[in-house]
C-alpha cells in the first residue's frame, strides 16, 4: 500500500468534501490506513485510480489452479521469514505421468496416490496436483492421455509441453478444469499465451538464461493479456535454486517488483532421495510448487511433515479442544488417563492408546498448545490445572473408581495431584508408547 | 531489462573458531577446522563471504543402551561397544569431520562409571582418530564437574570442545575448558534471549568468544523442528544485524530424530522405516544449515552422506 502522501499526490486536491472527509489529504490517509474505498470520490481520476489499485495488489500474484474443493493456491505471500508473520499458501506437490507410458503404468501411478494421503496430528497431508507430460510430442496422443488423466483424478492437472500445437488441443479439452500449462518460453510465448488466454489458464513462464530475461518474458506475456503466471526459471543445481528463489523474494516482496511477482515452480531433478532434497529446499525456500517425476512414500511423509511445519502459524501450535475424548466405549470401570491439548501430544497419546485395544477416557488439559514436557516446565500443566480439569470435565460422573493415569515425565506432580483432586494417581510410562503394555497389564 | 540483485547489506559477522589442534599447535590432531567467519545467510555468496563449508560430525557413545534403535544401530554394530573403533569407523568410513564424544555412560542415575573411565575413553578416541573431538558429559551436574575436569586433563593441547553448558551449570565447565585451552559448547532451549545469555555468562566468566560454540536445541522434523528453524533463523539475522553477543556458529544435532518414534516406526501405511528415518534425519540437518546453522553432529552415516552431497551442491556451482 502507497503512503498517505503518495496517494494525496494523486487526488484532485480541491478539498471539495464531496468524499465525506472535509480534505484530500484526509482522504487519503484513510485510504492509506484502508479504511475507506477509493469510489468515494467522485473526482478522482483514471491514472489514479490505475495506480491504486496496482499497488494495492498483493507483492505475489495469488494463483489458482483447477476448480472445486482441491483448488490448489499458490503465491500471495508476504514475508521472507516465517516469524515475521507467517508462510500463507503451502508449497504444492505435484506428481508427474508420461503420455507415452502405458495406460496401465499411469494408471498405477495415479491409484499409487491413494496410498500417499496420511492424516498427521489432525492435518490430512497429500499430494496436490498430477501433471502430464507430453513426451510423445503428438497433439491427439497428449490430448487423449489428458483426458484419460483427468477421468481418473479430481487432483488439479499440470500440463507439459513447448510445443504450442499439442498444448492447444490438450488444454482445450480440459479448459474447464483450470489446469495450469507448461510453459510459454522465449520461442513459443506469443502462441502458448493465445491459449491460456482462450482456456482461461495459468501459465507457467519458462525462461532459463537469467532473472533479467525471465522477467522480460512475464512482462510480454502480462502484456499479451494473461495475468496468472507462474515463474520457472529452469534449476541447474540446488545453490542456484536457493539464491534464484531468494532473490525472487525478496525483489517481490520488499521491492514490490511487480515482473517477478508470481509464484514459483521447480521440477524435483535426480534420484529419489535427491529429488526429495530439492523438494525439501523448495518447501523451506520459497518455491510455490514442486513437480516430481517418482514419490516414494517413506520419503514424501517427512517431506509432507516438513511442509506442515514450516507452513504452520508460529503463533498459533496446532491443537485440539480440552475436555474428555473417550477412546473405543469406555465403561465406567475403564481407566482414566491425562495429557495436554498440543496436538502432536494428543495424537501421539490417543493412537498409542487404541494401539492397547483397552476402552479409555483421555482427559485434555489446556496448556495453550504445549507439549507435556514444556507445559509442565512452562507452568502451564500442572497438578493446579490438572485438578481444575478432573473437577469441572465431568469425568466424576462418569466413572466409578477415582485413578488417573500422568504422564511418566511429570511424575513430579503426583503427590500434590492427588492431595488436591482426592484422585489416586498414577505415574504411567515416560513414553506413551509404553501405554499399551502398560495398559493392557493392569487390571485398573 | 537488468534487475537489481536485491542484496542486504550485514554489518555483522560470525566470529571464526578453530576446532582441534596439529602438532605444530600443540595437539595431535591430523587436521583443524574452521568454523564460522561469514557475513551473509546461509549459501547466499551474492552478498558476503561464506568462508568455511559447514562441519558435519558424527556422535559416538561410550555406552549402547537397548532403547539405541535398531536402524541406527546397523551401521555402527561392529563397533557399538568401543567407542574407539567406532569414533575410527565415522572418520575412515563414513568421512566425519569431527567426533562428538558422550560420555553418558558417567550418569550416576545409569551406569555411573568414574571419571577416570571416562577420561580414558577419551584418550582411547583422541589416539584413534586425527579429527577433532567434541567432549559431553552425561547431563548430571554434579557428576559432569568431576568427568569433564578430568577429561579436559586428558586432552590436553588438542582444542577439544566440552559440552554442554546451561544456564544453570557452566561454571565447572568452563573452568575445565579454561583449564586445558579447549572451547564450550553454550546450550539453550529454543530461545534467542537464552542463546545471548548464554554467551554473556560463559564471556562474563571468562570465555573468550573465539572459544564458544552456540547450541540452540534443534528439535526433529514434526517434533518441534519449525520453533528450532525460526529460532535460529532469528539468531542468524541478529548477528548478522550486529549484536555482537550472538557472532557464535551455531551447532545443531540431528540426533532426537531417533526420539520421534513416527521416524522409523515398523508401519507399512509409512513405507520402509530405514528410507524413512535417513530422509527424516537428512531432512532435519538440512533444515538447520537453511536457517543458520555452521555445524552438524549426526547419526546415521547415510543421512550424512546424502546431507553432505546437499552441502556440495549448495556450495558449488557459481551463480
Ligand atoms: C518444541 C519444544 C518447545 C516449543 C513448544 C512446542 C509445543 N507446542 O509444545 C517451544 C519453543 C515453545 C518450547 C518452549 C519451552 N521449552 Co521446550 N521443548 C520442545 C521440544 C524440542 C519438543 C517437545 C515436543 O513437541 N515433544 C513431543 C510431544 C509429543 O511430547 P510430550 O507432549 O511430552 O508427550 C510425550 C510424553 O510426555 C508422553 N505422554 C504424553 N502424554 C501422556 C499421557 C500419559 C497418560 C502417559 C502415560 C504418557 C504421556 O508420551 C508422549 C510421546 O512420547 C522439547 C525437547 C524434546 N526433544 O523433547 C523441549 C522441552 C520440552 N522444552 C523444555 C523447556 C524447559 C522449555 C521452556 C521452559 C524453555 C524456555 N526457553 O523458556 C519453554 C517453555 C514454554 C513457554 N514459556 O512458552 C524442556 C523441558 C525440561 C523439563 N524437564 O521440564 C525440554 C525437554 C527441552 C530440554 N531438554 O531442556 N519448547
Ligand atoms: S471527494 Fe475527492 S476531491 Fe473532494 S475532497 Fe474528497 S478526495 Fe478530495
Amino acid at each position: 500500500m502507497p503512503t498517505a502522501l503518495e496517494i494525496y499526490q494523486k487526488l484532485p486536491k480541491t478539498n471539495c468534501g464531496d468524499c465525506g472527509v472535509p480534505t484530500c489529504l484526509a482522504f487519503a490517509m484513510q485510504l492509506a490506513n484502508q479504511k475507506v474505498s477509493l469510489d468515494k470520490c467522485p473526482h478522482v481520476s483514471e491514472e489514479a485510480k490505475e495506480f491504486l489499485a496496482a499497488s494495492a495488489a498483493p507483492p505475489i500474484r495469488l494463483v489458482k489452479i483447477g476448480t472445486g474443493d482441491k483448488t490448489v493456491e499458490i503465491g500471495d505471500e508476504t514475508e521472507l521469514f516465517r516469524h515475521e508473520k507467517k508462510f500463507f499458501h503451502p508449497t504444492a506437490y505435484a506428481l508427474m505421468v508420461d503420455d507415452t507410458s502405458s495406460p496401465d503404468e499411469r494408471k498405477q501411478k495415479i491409484e499409487s496416490l491413494k496410498s500417499l494421503t496420511f492424516d498427521r496430528v489432525g492435518q490430512i497431508m497429500s499430494m496436490d496436483m498430477v501433471g502430464v507430460r507430453a513426451s510423445s510430442n503428438d497433439p491427439a496422443t497428449f490430448a487423449s492421455v489428458i483426458q484419460e488423466v483427468s477421468s481418473q483424478t479430481d487432483l488439479p492437472l499440470l500440463l507439459i509441453s513447448e510445443n504450442p500445437d499439442v498444448m492447444s488441443q490438450a488444454a482445450k479439452a480440459v479448459a474447464d478444469k483450470k489446469p495450469l500449462l507448461h510453459a510459454a518460453t522465449p520461442e513459443n510465448w506469443e502462441r502458448m499465451t493465445e491459449i491460456a488466454k482462450e482456456t482461461g489458464c495459468p501459465l507457467v513462464v519458462h525462461e532459463t538464461t537469467s532473472l533479467d530475461n525471465l522477467a522480460d518474458l512475464t512482462e510480454k506475456v502480462k502484456g499479451a493479456g494473461v495475468e496468472d503466471i507462474v515463474l520457472d526459471f529452469g534449476t541447474k543445481n540446488l545453490g542456484d535454486m536457493l539464491r534464484n528463489l531468494t532473490i525472487i523474494r525478496r525483489l517481490s516482496v520488499k521491492k514490490k517488483f511487480r515482473p517477478l511477482g508470481y509464484p514459483t515452480f521447480v521440477f524435483a531433478e535426480g534420484n529419489l532421495n535427491e529429488a526429495g532434497i530439492v523438494a525439501a529446499l523448495g518447501t523451506m525456500k520459497y518455491a510455490s510448487l514442486v513437480a516430481f517425476h517418482e514419490v516414494d512414500v517413506p520419503l514424501m511423509y517427512p517431506l509432507f511433515a516438513l511442509r506442515q511445519n514450516i507452513y504452520t502459524d508460529p503463533q498459533k501450535p496446532i491443537q485440539v479442544k480440552p475436555g474428555i475424548y473417550e477412546i473405543g466405549s469406555p465403561t465406567p470401570e475403564s481407566p482414566v488417563l491425562i495429557t495436554t491439548n498440543f496436538s502432536l501430544t494428543y495424537f501421539t497419546v490417543s493412537g498409542d492408546i487404541e494401539t492397547s485395544k483397552v476402552p479409555s477416557y483421555l482427559l485434555v488439559a489446556d496448556s495453550e498448545g504445549l507439549s507435556v514436557m514444556t507445559a509442565f516446565a512452562a507452568d502451564k500443566f500442572n497438578a493446579e490445572i490438572a485438578t481444575d480439569l478432573v473437577k469441572e470435565c465431568g469425568i466424576e460422573e462418569k466413572v466409578s473408581q477415582k485413578k488417573i493415569i500422568i504422564p511418566g515425565q511429570v511424575s513430579r506432580m503426583s503427590g500434590k495431584l492427588q492431595e488436591k483432586s482426592g484422585w489416586e494417581v498414577i505415574v504411567g510410562p515416560r513414553d506413551s508408547s509404553g501405554l499399551p503394555k502398560f495398559l493392557k497389564d493392569r487390571a485398573i | 531489462m537488468a534487475i537489481e540483485i536485491p542484496i542486504e547489506k550485514w554489518t555483522g559477522k560470525i566470529g571464526e573458531v578453530v576446532i582441534g589442534a596439529t602438532p605444530d599447535e600443540g595437539g595431535t590432531r591430523t587436521k583443524k577446522i574452521l568454523l564460522g567467519g561469514e557475513n551473509a545467510l546461509p549459501f547466499l555468496d551474492f552478498e558476503g563471504e561464506l568462508p568455511h563449508p559447514p562441519v558435519i560430525g558424527m556422535e559416538v557413545l561410550d555406552v549402547v543402551r537397548e532403547d539405541y534403535p535398531q536402524v541406527a544401530l546397523e551401521p555402527i554394530q561392529d563397533v557399538k561397544d568401543d567407542p574407539a573403533r567406532w569414533a575410527k569407523k565415522c572418520e575412515e568410513e563414513f568421512g566425519a569431520d569431527m567426533i562428538c564424544l558422550k560420555l553418558i555412560s558417567t550418569n550416576p542415575e545409569e551406569e555411573d562409571r568414574s571419571a577416570e573411565e571416562a577420561a580414558n575413553t577419551v584418550k582411547e578416541v583422541l589416539s584413534a582418530v586425527g579429527v577433532p573431538l567434541f567432549i559431553y558429559g552425561s547431563g548430571n551436574e554434579e557428576k559432569d564437574a568431576k568427568v569433564l575436569e578430568l577429561c579436559s586433563g586428558a586432552a590436553k593441547g588438542e582444542r577439544c570442545f566440552l559440552g554442554l553448558a546451561e544456564e544453570a551449570a557452566y561454571k565447572s565447565i568452563s573452568v575445565a575448558s579454561m583449564a586445558n585451552g579447549h572451547g564450550v559448547v553454550a546450550f539453550s532451549n529454543l530461545d534467542i534471549n537464552l542463546a545471548k545469555q548464554m554467551n554473556i555468562l560463559l564471556t562474563d566468566f571468562g570465555i573468550k568468544k573465539e572459544n564458544i560454540i552456540s547450541d540452540p536445541l534443534m528439535a526433529a522434523l514434526g517434533y518441534g523442528l519449525e520453533y528450532s528453524y525460526s529460532v535460529i533463523e532469528r539468531v542468524k539475522l541478529a548477528a548478522l544485524m550486529g549484536d555482537a553477543m550472538l557472532q557464535t556458529p551455531i551447532l545443531c544435532e540431528t540426533t532426537r530424530v531417533y526420539n520421534a518414534r513416527e521416524s522409523f516406526k515398523e508401519d507399512p501405511a509409512l513405507g520402509d522405516p530405514k528410507k524413512r528415518v535417513i530422509f527424516w534425519e537428512a531432512t532435519t540437518g538440512t533444515s538447520a544449515l537453511v536457517a543458520g546453522a555452521d555445524m552438524l553432529i549426526m547419526r546415521h552415516p547415510e543421512a550424512m552422506a546424502l546431507v553432505r552431497k546437499t552441502v556440495g551442491q549448495l556450495t558449488g556451482g557459481g551463480s
